[in-house]
């Protein structure tokens, strides 16, 4: 079998990974498997970019991926420090229990 | 060949390490399959020629984030079992079924109708960025980039790690006075939700 | 002597500043002092400019003076400025004359009432505002002076509002002026519409250009003003209501001042009524002889002494209309002065009479009055024949005027002209007998036959309780009396204004030269024409006098013959004008009332109503859950998604 390993697969593979870290953000309930969810989110972006990099020849694709990686780390830092001071006040909580901008 | 194998087990390890994040009852779990995926993703940039991201991912990703996340766990004592079954927001599931669909859909769609031609999803004009080069090292490339094109950028990620730094110092202190809670509005079925997790 | 113009408005209405600052503080009579000393400097100033008015060349007798940009909008501007020609000069002469005589009048009068003061506020407010119209320069100036008039003549005439009559006579003076209003409000928007501004200087000179459409037009809508002002029929039936104000105040306003607003506009827009279509004067003509015939043929059957003048007012000024309809301007502002000194003088007579009466108003209950006030009676008397139309008193002259104007037009009016001046001359004559002359009658009892009680003979409303056996009617003080003397002059010599024996006695007609354009009727008629005319005027007062005599002096005959009682109801048209405002106009307006509050109100609630149906709608979304928006977020981006591969893919 000639099968030959083109870019579009490594497209439909972030794909397939965006997605289903997207669901997951949606469906999951514990603050800390959502934050996990946006890091599967964002770990999709950043192969499709690589990928966009390596077929236009264009070095600036991994720049970005390196800036994601960044950002990355301090949303998680930040995410966690929410957590843990929302965790602290409510024991338990999850996503649906922080309601209270409830319009 | 060597090509097509290395994907097909790279992303075999990425897509079951995705699934396990989301189907997880046990957050702890959820974070093995995280970790799982990074490292699926950090072999397919080797395959791609990207080396210096594959060395950061597995050093930061997977050596930090993941660790961090597994502390919080840890500390919070929140590796209880969650109810994935069911679903209090009416809707939610279906929804995000929808969301899912049409994302996949739409992205698959666009890649087909591509056909691996990279010049039909470039809708603007090309970045008068560096070219790739094959022969010199991935890393001296990237860095180079990094310090003459993108250097302001560089200095504005070095400004936010700090603030991320004292904004999470500052979000974690105890609080010495606290005002009492509003009273939180009452939904019966998450009410029920607490129940369980707590139990 | 232009920069002092502002201050002939100016004064009066210092005057009734003051008066609301400090008038209670003042007190009687320190506040009629004041009022009428702010008064007599308007008129001191009006003889400063007439003088130097009359030092100029005939055809510069214009003197102007614009204070300030009233209403800066735009392409549309509006000034405060005062234009000061012949005509205006006339009537800010007798307006501010008259005026002050019915100022110091009023100190007698008013005495003793608790608001002594808010009277003389109103009165130079009512000056200061019928100077405003008389001297403004421009439409909208004169419109912001009548408005006023007729909010001070609100004010005045339900003064003592404490009775539910006053009250409503005022709001009915009100309301039956707004209808006029209307009227000249839609002139001057066709008059904007037309030459771009409300200058007179720019609308009366370029009048010539008007198409006659748009001329008849707004002439035909000046004229409606008019006829609320001027009491015409239909809108005349203010005026007799609004003699339950104080005497005065019928003075000033019904003979003498506000009412011949109407006048003054349809004389001053003289040269758009000559562009109109020729119907116009015609119409303007043949009402006003209609309403001097009506209300004279009312005026033979009331009793009450005011009423009577009242009735005679708008019959006079009918007469006047009819001199504007056939282009006899000149004969119609002479007129409108020997009007204002004779029918000032015959109020304010009445008034006194009232006063020495003890406040009795119906003339029968009146008689014989000449013996207990003798200045009242031998002023009122000259006041008598000189609406009667005896030469040589003012009277004559004018309504003689109007006269041969109407001939040349029309015979038809002409007769119905010389029918109102033998009913005005008896009705009179009727009034001067009953009161001042036969027995006295106001300590007899009702019943008994009309050889003992002359009352009982007489038709009318119910007979006001006799006076106490000692009642002595007596003369007012000086300071009533004296305005009356002086007004009594001026009904004598007035006519010498404008004699018609030769051209250089045309006082008055080449003195409004300037104003008039060089419009305005000139008589063609022969001079044995004239006499003759004359003549059977004179002859038609005399017949009424005559009748008169005979019913009322010499008691032959039944007066129960003349005075009809649909005539003393006024042939049934105030009431008619009730019944139907208060049965189909008051549905009409409970209709539009409905509409309003249902339709429109319910257009404006409904769309607030509407807005919190859908803010309550929409507000399930913001649920507080993070899962919740994190979808939408998800479900947004995914519709964005799909519209930017429908545009860029397919």
């Amino acid at each position: 079998m000639d099968l030959h390993v083109t870019h579009a697969w490594y497209l439909v593979l972030g794909a397939l990974l965006f997605t289903l870290g997207a669901v997951g953000v949606v469906v999951r309930r514990n603050p800390l498997v959502m934050l996990m969810c946006v890091e599967l989110m964002l770990n999709a972006v950043n192969l499709t970019f690589v990928t966009f990099s390596r077929m236009l020849g264009d070095v600036g694709g991994q720049t970005i991926v390196f800036f994601v990686l960044v950002v990355a780390a301090a949303e998680v830092v930040v995410g966690l420090g929410i957590t843990v001071a929302l965790l602290r006040r409510l024991p338990g909580a999850t996503a649906d229990d922080v309601s209270y901008l409830r319009g | 060949m060597v090509e097509l194998v290395t994907f097909a087990i790279a992303g075999l390890v990425v897509l079951g390490g995705a699934v396990g994040v989301i189907t997880s009852r046990n957050p702890v779990h959820a974070a093995l399959s995280l970790v799982a995926t990074l490292f699926g993703i950090a072999v397919l940039f080797i395959a791609q020629e990207a080396h210096l991201l594959a060395a950061v991912q597995v050093i930061v990703y997977t050596g930090a984030i993941v660790v961090l996340i597994l502390f919080v766990i840890m500390l919070l004592g929140i590796d209880r079992m969650e109810d994935v079954m069911s679903e209090p927001l009416r809707g939610q599931r279906a929804l995000a079924a929808l969301l899912g669909v049409g994302l996949l859909g739409c992205s698959g769609l666009l890649v087909w109708l591509a056909d691996g031609d990279a010049d039909r999803f470039v809708t603007g004009a090309r970045a008068a960025t560096a070219a790739l080069d094959q022969d010199e090292a991935n890393i001296a490339q990237v860095g180079r980039s990094l310090f003459t094109d993108y250097v302001f950028a560089f200095e504005l990620t070095a400004a936010l790690l700090t603030i991320a730094v004292i904004g999470a110092v500052v979000l974690a202190k105890r609080p010495t006075d606290l005002a009492p809670l509003p009273e939180r509005p009452v939904d019966p079925a998450a009410a029920a939700d607490d129940e369980e997790v707590a139990g | 002597m232009e920069e002092l113009i502002w201050l002939i408005p100016a004064l009066p209405l210092a005057g009734a500043l003051l008066l609301v600052v400090a008038g209670r503080r003042l007190g009687e009579p320190v506040a009629g002092l004041v009022a009428t000393g702010a008064t007599l400097g308007s008129f001191a100033l009006a003889l400063g400019m007439f003088a130097n008015l009359v030092s100029l060349d005939e055809h510069e007798r214009i003197l102007t003076q614009r204070l300030f940009t009233w209403v800066p909008a735009g392409s549309f501007s509006v000034d405060m400025g005062f234009l000061l020609d012949p005509l205006a000069m006339t009537m800010v002469l007798f307006v501010t004359g008259v005026g002050a005589l019915i100022h110091i009048y009023s100190i007698g009068y008013m005495h003793g009432d608790p608001r002594f003061h808010q009277f003389f506020l109103y009165l130079n407010l009512f000056v200061a505002s019928m100077l405003l119209l008389v001297l403004g320069d421009n439409m909208l100036l004169t419109f912001l002076g009548w408005e006023g008039v007729g909010a001070c003549s609100y004010l005045l005439i339900s003064f003592w509002f404490e009775e539910e009559a006053n009250a409503s006579a005022g709001k009915k003076a009100f309301v039956t002026n707004r209808i006029g209003d209307w009227g000249f409000m839609v002139a001057m928007f066709f008059t904007f519409t037309t030459f771009g501004t409300l200058q007179y200087a720019e609308v009366l000179t370029g009048a010539s250009s008007l198409a006659e459409t748009t001329a008849t037009a707004i002439a035909l809508l000046l004229f409606v003003g008019a006829v609320g002002k001027s009491a015409q029929i239909p809108l005349f039936i203010w005026l007799p209501d609004a003699m339950a104000g104080p005497t005065p105040v019928s003075a000033l306003i019904h003979a003498a001042t506000m009412v011949t607003a109407g006048v003054f506009l349809m004389v001053r827009t003289s040269p758009i009524l000559v562009e109109a279509a020729d119907w116009v004067p015609t119409t303007i003509a043949t009402v006003g002889a209609l309403t001097a015939l009506v209300a004279a043929t009312i005026a033979v059957a009331q009793n009450d002494i005011k009423k009577v003048l009242a009735y005679s007012t708008v019959s006079q000024l009918g007469y006047m209309f009819l001199a504007v309809g056939t282009g006899a301007y000149v004969a119609a502002i002479f007129h409108m002065v020997t009007h204002a000194f004779f029918k000032a003088l015959l109020f304010l007579g009445s008034g006194s009479v009232i006063h020495g009466m003890g406040d009795e108003q119906d003339m029968r209950r009146m008689g014989g009055l000449r013996r207990f006030m003798p200045v009242t009676a031998v002023t009122f008397i000259i006041g008598w024949l000189a609406i009667a139309g005896v030469p040589p008193l003012a009277g004559f002259w004018s309504k003689d005027e109007i006269l041969l104007g109407a001939w040349e037009e029309s015979p038809v009016l002409w007769a119905m002209g010389l029918l109102t001046a033998l009913l005005t001359a008896f009705y009179m004559s009727r009034q001067v007998f009953l009161t001042f002359f036969g027995e006295p009658r106001w300590s007899l009892e009702g019943d008994g036959d009309a050889a003992v009680d002359p009352a009982a003979g007489m038709p009318g409303d119910e007979l006001p309780e006799p006076k106490p056996a000692g009642f002595h009617p007596h003369e007012s003080p000086w300071s009533m009396t004296m305005p009356l003397v002086v007004l009594a002059f001026l009904a004598v010599v007035a006519g010498g204004l404008n004699l018609p024996f030769s051209k250089d006695l045309h006082f008055l007609e080449s003195w409004l030269e300037p104003s008039l354009f060089g419009n305005g009727h000139h008589s063609t008629a022969e001079g044995s024409e004239k006499v003759a005319l004359a003549v059977v005027a004179i002859a038609a007062g005399l017949a009424g006098i005559a009748g008169a005599a005979v019913l009322y002096l010499k008691r032959r005959g039944r007066p129960a013959t003349v005075e009809a009682a649909v005539l003393r109801r006024g042939w049934y048209i105030d009431s008619s004008v009730t019944w139907f405002m208060g049965g189909p106009g008051r549905a009409a307006f409970d209709a539009v009332a409905w509409f309003d509050r249902t339709v429109i109100d319910g257009a404006v609630n409904g769309v607030g109503a509407a807005v919190r149906l859908v803010g309550t709608g929409v507000r399930p979304m913001q649920s507080g859950y993070v899962r919740t928006y994190a979808l939408t977020l998800g479900l947004g981006a995914l519709a964005v998604l799909v519209l930017v591969l429908s545009r860029v893919a397919i």
